[in-house]
């Protein structure tokens, strides 16, 4: 029987099993960040334990760090703690960081892949559910816990059962107006929030094929809100040619020597899933979330369904709707909106930024919406300048911010106020995800743009 | 981090008949500033049970006096979203030992055995069978018996089987930590590490 993708990545990192138990996994890289390492490195300290492979590990601060005047300390006391603790713990085991202002701190997940840290057939983790973006590139990584962070900084492993397998695969051609992260919250609208726990999901079909590195990347990242460990899309040219000559990407025949091996990654013929999907490319129109999970999502011109019509438990989708303020069978389209975030490790990348200022520029923000634009690193940010994007946006009123997770999570000070309404292209809209009492529609940097024009829920293909 | 070794629980319950309790709401973002593990029981449910005003909740189950108890029993796909272990840290440090549901999120799960708090999964008319018998009596209580693997309803008698990974059951009854296991195989580690391509 035939190997999946997935199967000859995770093979290749066994070190050994425990019996009756779970795998030691072997990790080439380890992302770690302010809030979820602190407590690790503190255990290390205790029992004397320095970190294993610290040319493996790379630290950046992002969660919990301001998106405006980042040359100046950070006020809030305990957050500056965070990121000095850090900072400190990085230095004292010899991991590179990049923090607050470094022309490489961004995003942990954007600047993995942006510097070559990402690689096909790699395995990759980091105290971060979102750490599945890194599939994109044909890389086994996912979330873990702070103790799994403290194996990890210990002995450069982790034990863990191998999930189960899942393919998910989408024929045909997108509409021109329907994004990556349409895809991801159609699947997950199709087969909810838990629909792929315990499982490792491998995309295939025409339409991952066809999407950028950027579209593939947000399609993994979205992978945990689907329940799964994580998500993979089998490596091809357009993943060698992102990755080449990019700062930590091997180079010479060490490239070469890796090709060999990235080129046997893929899902062979006669492989066997534990479970398989098929959807549809002309099923999926932009999409828009009702509910406070990322499963609650329907095509933008749909109305919220009936509670009698959802699986699930009625009582959960009634308190769910009566936190967004929202009625059964109403339409989304119209729905007043007060704020506007792009940004995030799911839609905090130039591709984002781009397809935004597609539909803004030449027009006007509306006086009603307030929009925070966060890009996901300064490398983001710079490619921005460069573009000439940063001006179009000011044109058309928009500033943009400094690179972090931002409102995504509301750990800094960029918190949706309680009870207004936000059309974000990030991850979560659980209750209070983006300040206590907001409100949160997920959605595609386009659905994101048109709401910024006009202050309402609007079909991007409606703008003329 | 060394934690109090699992055997035999009998404890009252505190029912969460709710699904999809992610980790947001266990424990939100903005309690994630802390250097040590240390108080983070203070914010378990933080927004369910307080207002913004910092007022009590007099509806959410945590501020009910007639329910208390070191298990908690949640709804279907208990602790889904972030990776955050400050979720399972904020339950373990509000004193309860135990989780009980359908359905666990995978990160979840993983985070609560490594603290030494045991996930029970259990069938949906399980449950439901424990949310009925603790509804009629706040005092049930609930027997988790983990060398026998079994779960049981003491009022009603009723009893279920639960799976556990025997390595992660030998962990949890001894109070043994992952990271010793790991250390101690640093030099098979190094070995395998030794040829990797980057």
């Amino acid at each position: 029987m035939g190997l999946t993708l997935f199967d000859k990545v995770w093979d290749s990192h066994v070190v050994g099993s425990v019996k009756h138990g779970p795998d030691i996994l072997f990790i080439d890289r380890h992302l770690v960040h302010e809030v979820t390492s602190p407590v690790a490195f503190l255990n290390l300290k205790k029992k004397g334990i320095k970190v294993l492979y610290p040319n493996k590990t790379f630290a950046t601060a992002d969660h919990n760090t301001p998106t405006i005047n980042q040359h100046l300390p950070v006020k809030e006391k305990q957050s500056a703690m965070q990121l000095k603790m850090l900072e400190e713990n990085a230095q004292a085991n010899g991991i590179p960081y990049w923090g607050l202002g470094h022309r490489k701190n961004g995003i942990v997940h954007v600047i993995g892949p942006e510097n070559g840290i990402t690689l096909p057939g790699a395995t990759i983790v980091c105290g971060d559910s979102h750490t599945s973006t890194h599939g994109a590139f044909g890389a086994v990584a996912f979330g873990i816990g702070t103790s799994e962070v403290e194996m990890v900084l210990a002995t450069q492993s982790i034990l863990q059962p191998k999930p189960k397998k899942m393919r998910i695969n989408i024929d045909g051609k997108l509409h021109p107006s329907v994004l990556a992260k349409d895809v991801a919250l159609f699947i997950i609208s199709q087969i909810t929030t838990s629909g792929a726990t315990g499982h490792f999901v491998e995309y295939t079909g025409q339409v991952f094929r066809d999407l950028s590195m950027e579209g593939r990347m947000t399609v993994c990242n979205l992978s945990i809100e689907m329940g799964a460990r994580g998500g993979i899309i089998a490596p091809d040219e357009k993943t060698f040619s992102y990755i080449k000559n990019r700062e930590y990407t091997p180079k010479g025949s060490d490239w070469d020597k890796a090709m060999e091996y990235w080129k046997m990654l893929y899902t062979d013929s006669d492989a066997v899933f534990d479970r398989e999907i098929n959807l549809n490319a002309q099923d999926i129109e932009p999409m828009v979330t009702y509910g406070t999970n990322p499963g609650m999502g329907i095509g933008i011109t749909k109305t919220i369904p009936n509670a009698a019509d959802v699986s699930g438990s009625i009582e959960a989708f009634k308190k769910s709707l009566h936190y967004m303020g929202y009625n059964e069978g109403e339409a989304m389209l119209g729905k007043k909106i007060d704020y506007v975030f792009l940004g995030s490790c799911t839609n905090g990348r130039i591709e984002d930024f781009r397809a935004f200022t597609n539909v803004v520029k030449g027009k006007r923000k509306s006086d009603s919406v307030t929009v925070w634009l966060v890009p996901g690193s300064h490398n983001v940010l710079k490619q921005i300048k460069k573009e000439g994007i940063y001006d179009e946006l000011r044109d058309s009123g928009f500033e943009v911010r400094e690179p972090g997770c931002s409102a995504c999570l509301a750990m800094n000070d960029d918190k949706i106020p309680a009870g207004k309404y936000a059309v974000s292209t990030s991850n979560r809209n659980f209750e209070g995800r983006q300040g206590p009492g907001a409100r949160t529609i997920l959605a595609s940097p386009i659905v994101a743009a048109a709401a910024a024009l006009t202050g309402k829920v609007t079909d991007p293909r409606a703008l003329n | 981090m060394a934690y109090e070794p699992f055997s035999i629980l009998e404890s009252t319950a505190v029912p969460l008949p709710i699904e999809n309790v992610d980790t947001d709401q266990i424990i939100p973002a903005r309690f994630l500033k802390a250097t040590e593990r240390i108080g983070f029981g203070e914010n378990l449910f933080r927004d369910w049970r307080y207002h913004l005003n910092n007022v009590p909740k007099k509806d959410f189950v945590l501020n009910n006096p007639i329910y208390d108890g070191k298990v908690l029993v949640g709804g279907k796909n208990f602790g889904s979203g972030s990776s955050r272990e400050h979720a399972a840290w904020a339950i373990y440090d509000y004193g309860f030992r135990c989780v009980v549901s359908s359905f666990f999120a995978d990160i979840f799960k993983n985070n609560a055995m490594n603290i030494g708090i045991l996930p029970v999964v259990v069938s949906p008319k399980f449950l439901s069978d424990i949310f009925t018998a603790i509804e009629s009596n706040s005092r049930t209580k609930l027997k988790i018996d983990l060398p026998k693997q079994n779960i049981t309803i003491i009022d009603t008698n009723k009893s279920e089987h639960f799976d556990i990974n025997p390595y992660k059951k030998n962990n949890l009854l001894n109070g043994f930590d992952d990271i010793d296991f790991l250390v101690a195989k640093r030099e098979e580690i190094v070995n395998f590490a030794f040829d990797r391509p980057f």
